[in-house]
């Protein structure tokens, strides 16, 4: 078999597309307190393409997407050493001295239950708008209009955009989160699990959603369900207890992972 | 395993079932108890009061003929002396809740304080008017004024105001703070944009009760020394000349109602005890009034939100 | 050895597949054994047998077929599961082929045992055995995911084509010397070419286990 091994060859098209970066982790550690909730963690982020964490409950992927919009700086005890760096101007997101407000009106958040404000819709998507700065009524609406249509959402709601965001559907409230992430030109745009509270037509419409945001952004997505992972992303990480097992091209990991723990963990056989 | 014999169970669900019913006959005549005797004090109330409740009871001073005497000293103290209460209040305890919940580090020192906001619900208003006492009408030189009142009053219901405001910041969800942030908002976007218009019904809630509780509090406003018979209104807020507003009325010296109605419980005379009715009467309308605002203030804003 | 599935039904799922691969692959076994025997034999009962006996393996072909088709819709399998269960698919499509081989073999047989024999076999019985050992080893192979054995099997091929080879020319021999033996040589050598058809079928299901075993693919690169 040894001697046979050199004649073998990758299947094609199993090597990672070589797309332009847009942020990558280098050696990213970080800690609750005392916890050491990520381990080392060295992950590219390609641009207009859709990466995905995988892994079981606790194994920092969610941890790892918060620290792309410096969201644990909320909370106290949280400490981040390593850095992510964020290009084409090669900023180091965590570094001290870069604010994290900064960093959050460039990288937008979707989160895993729809979290619209109990506002009206226009004003939910308009919001980041408002934090910006940006008052300019006509403006403000072209943004809106392009926001909503980019989620795909301005033909069910642009007849009643006065009312409020809480009475629409589940789906179309996720839809109204990602306009309002949209809305402030992001560039690259987070997903915490966007649908693990939508049913699963809601969820194929999301999918859709993202692959077509991928050709504005570069997408980076946490999520439960292993098919989905599969079915959207062009890169995927499986992560583990804090350390990044394997990351490969979503196609390779998804047929032929490179590391038994990746292979018996989307088989279905972990634990 | 078998299955319990199916009497067996009957039985066993009988005896749950018993206990069932006897809890909700126990709860129903403690419920009933409490609310007849309430009841049953209001008709007294209203039922004594009912002959001296004529528009001009509203509209006369106290007098010395108990058939001519009025509250109207006493009602337009209690409403002026509650407007310098809740606007001395509201600002200082939505602010100082806000500052707790939302600001404050998490550690012994904020604990402590919490801990002592509750306690302080819990002082004896007569403690208020002491230090009202000292502190506003001697230190401040506010005399025994309607702004020393207020500012007394206030006091009392800071508590309330800051606990009723922490209880509500804290029932907006964190994952809409955090939607907030993601968009890049600062700590003070994120609160005075989101967190305090989407609790503005549970603050107001706390608000009014705290100021329902106020308006019927009647030692700490002794204790700084309210007049108790007041034939005159205090200077109109109101002017004919420029600047149209004046704010003497602060240092005028005043009655509230419950002190109108301490006075005329205290009179030998027989015709006084329906007069005090009376007020009882104007005075529960009042704080019920406030409480119905409360609810509706409160069904009015939360009908809009859903988390 | 393996980790379990989290869900035991999906192990169950994905053994009963296994064993009636296992249990199709001995079929078609029997078949070459018993077509090589009708032949040897001159016996066309057996060899009748043997055509209405590829009846069962078109059916065992259709109905692992479902099975496999099921637990793709159902389970979502991912990885090796996914290349288990692809490579069961194309297996039975060369199992069946086995089967229609065998059938041909038999068919032919019936025609020579109308005339007299031709001559004594002795390469065509090795011939089967070595292709009966192959398409069992692929089988093996794939069963117990040895690598090892596939390419034993890949590397057995060639000693088959040689076997044939020299069939061949044994039979032109044959045909140039006795023009009135042509007709049965033709259909000899018919059936050398089906038995080399069986362990090209067999080569096939031993480089798809490498594949699935190393996640590489060896088809079309190794001779």
């Amino acid at each position: 078999m040894v001697e046979l091994a050199t004649n073998i060859f990758d299947a094609p098209g199993s090597e990672p597309a070589t797309a332009a970066l847009k942020a990558e982790s280098r050696h990213l550690n970080f800690h609750y307190g005392a916890f050491h909730a990520l381990k080392d963690i060295s992950l590219p982020v390609h641009d207009h393409s859709i990466t995905a964490l995988i892994g079981p409950s606790g194994c920092g992927k969610s941890t790892f997407l918060r620290c792309f919009n410096r969201m644990h700086d909320l909370y106290p005890g949280n400490r981040y050493q390593g850095e992510i760096v964020l290009y084409p101007d090669n900023v180091d997101i965590l570094a001290p001295s870069v604010d994290p407000i900064e960093v959050r009106m460039r990288i937008s958040m979707v989160f895993q239950k729809p979290n619209p404000f109990p506002k009206s819709i226009f004003e939910n998507v308009a919001y980041g708008l408002k934090v910006r700065g940006i008052t300019q009524r006509d403006l403000v609406e072209t943004k809106v209009e392009q926001a909503l249509r980019g989620a795909a959402l301005w033909n069910e709601v642009k007849d009643r955009l006065n009312e409020l965001a809480g009475n629409l559907s589940g789906g179309q409230q996720q839809r109204l989160c990602i306009a309002r992430a949209l809305a402030i030109d992001p560039e690259l745009i987070l997903f915490d699990e966007p649908t693990s509270a939508l049913d699963p037509i809601a969820t194929a419409s999301i999918e859709e959603l993202m692959l077509e945001l991928k050709e504005q952004v570069a997408i980076l997505i946490v999520t439960h369900n292993m098919q989905q992972a599969a079915r959207v992303s062009d890169h995927t990480a499986f992560l583990y207890m804090g350390e990044v097992i394997e990351f490969n091209d979503t196609k390779k990991l998804f047929t032929m992972p490179d590391k038994k723990q990746t292979e018996d963990y989307i088989t279905g056989r972990f634990g | 395993m078998t299955p319990a014999p199916t009497a067996d169970l009957r039985k066993l669900i009988a005896r749950h079932r018993l206990w069932e019913r006897v809890f909700t006959i126990v709860g129903l005549i403690a419920l009933l108890i409490g609310l007849l005797v309430l009841l049953g004090l209001f008709t007294q109330l209203a039922v004594t009061g009912a002959p001296r409740l004529t528009p001009e009871f509203f509209t006369s001073f106290p007098s010395r003929i108990a058939e001519k005497a009025g509250i109207l000293s006493a009602w337009v103290g209690s409403l002026l002396v509650m407007l310098v209460t809740a606007c001395s209040a509201i600002p200082l305890g939505v602010a100082a809740g806000v500052y707790l919940e939302e600001y404050a580090p998490k550690n012994w020192l904020t604990a402590i304080i919490e801990i002592n906001v509750m306690n302080l619900a819990g002082v004896p208003s007569i403690i208020y008017g002491l230090l009202a006492l000292g502190l506003f009408v001697y230190q401040f030189g506010f005399g025994q004024s309607i702004l020393s009142a207020g500012l007394t009053l206030a006091l009392l219901i800071l508590p309330i105001v800051i606990v009723a405001t922490r209880e509500a910041l804290r029932a907006v969800p964190g994952i809409i703070r955090e939607a907030a942030y993601a968009l890049g908002a600062t700590r003070w976007q994120m609160v005075s944009h989101h967190v305090v218009p989407y609790s503005a019904g549970g603050i107001l809630t706390g608000v009014i009760i705290g100021l329902s509780r106020a308006i019927g509090e009647t030692a700490p406003i002794i204790t700084i020394g309210a007049l108790t018979f007041i034939a005159f209104l205090p200077t109109p807020p109101v002017t004919g000349e420029f600047p149209f507003l004046s704010f003497q009325w602060l240092k005028d010296p005043f009655t509230v109602l419950p002190i109108q109605m301490f006075n005329w419980t205290s009179r030998p005379e027989e015709a006084f005890q329906l007069n005090a009715a009376a007020a009882g009467v104007v005075l529960l309308v009042m704080t019920l009034a406030m409480n119905a605002l409360a609810i509706w203030l409160r069904y009015r804003i939360r009908r809009k939100i859903k988390w | 050895m393996e980790r379990e599935h989290i869900i035991r039904q999906y192990d169950l799922e994905l053994n009963e597949i296994r064993e009636k691969l296992l249990e199709m692959g001995g079929k078609v076994e029997v078949m070459i054994a018993n077509a090589m025997k009708s032949l040897v034999e001159r016996d066309s009962a057996l060899a009748e047998q043997t055509i209405a006996f590829d009846h069962h393996i078109n059916h065992m072909e259709v109905e692992i077929d479902e099975k496999c088709l099921q637990v793709l819709a159902r389970r979502q399998p991912a990885a090796r599961d996914l290349r288990f269960l692809t490579l069961a698919l194309k297996i039975v499509t060369d199992l069946e082929r086995i089967g229609d081989q065998c059938r041909n073999i038999a068919k032919r047989v019936l025609e020579l045992n109308t005339e007299p024999p031709l001559k004594p076999y002795i390469d065509l019985p090795r011939m089967s055995a070595a292709a009966a050992t192959m398409v069992r080893e692929a089988l093996d192979a794939f069963v117990k995911g040895d690598a090892e054995l596939a390419l034993k099997v890949c590397k057995d091929d060639a000693f088959v084509d040689g076997l044939n080879d020299q069939i061949q020319r044994e039979l032109l021999v044959f045909m140039m010397s006795d023009p009135t033996s042509i007709s049965r040589a033709v259909k000899v050598n018919y059936i050398a070419k089906c038995l080399e058809r069986v362990a090209d079928h067999a080569t096939n299901v031993a480089e798809m286990v490498i594949f699935m075993v190393k996640g590489k693919d060896i088809r079309h690169t190794v001779a």
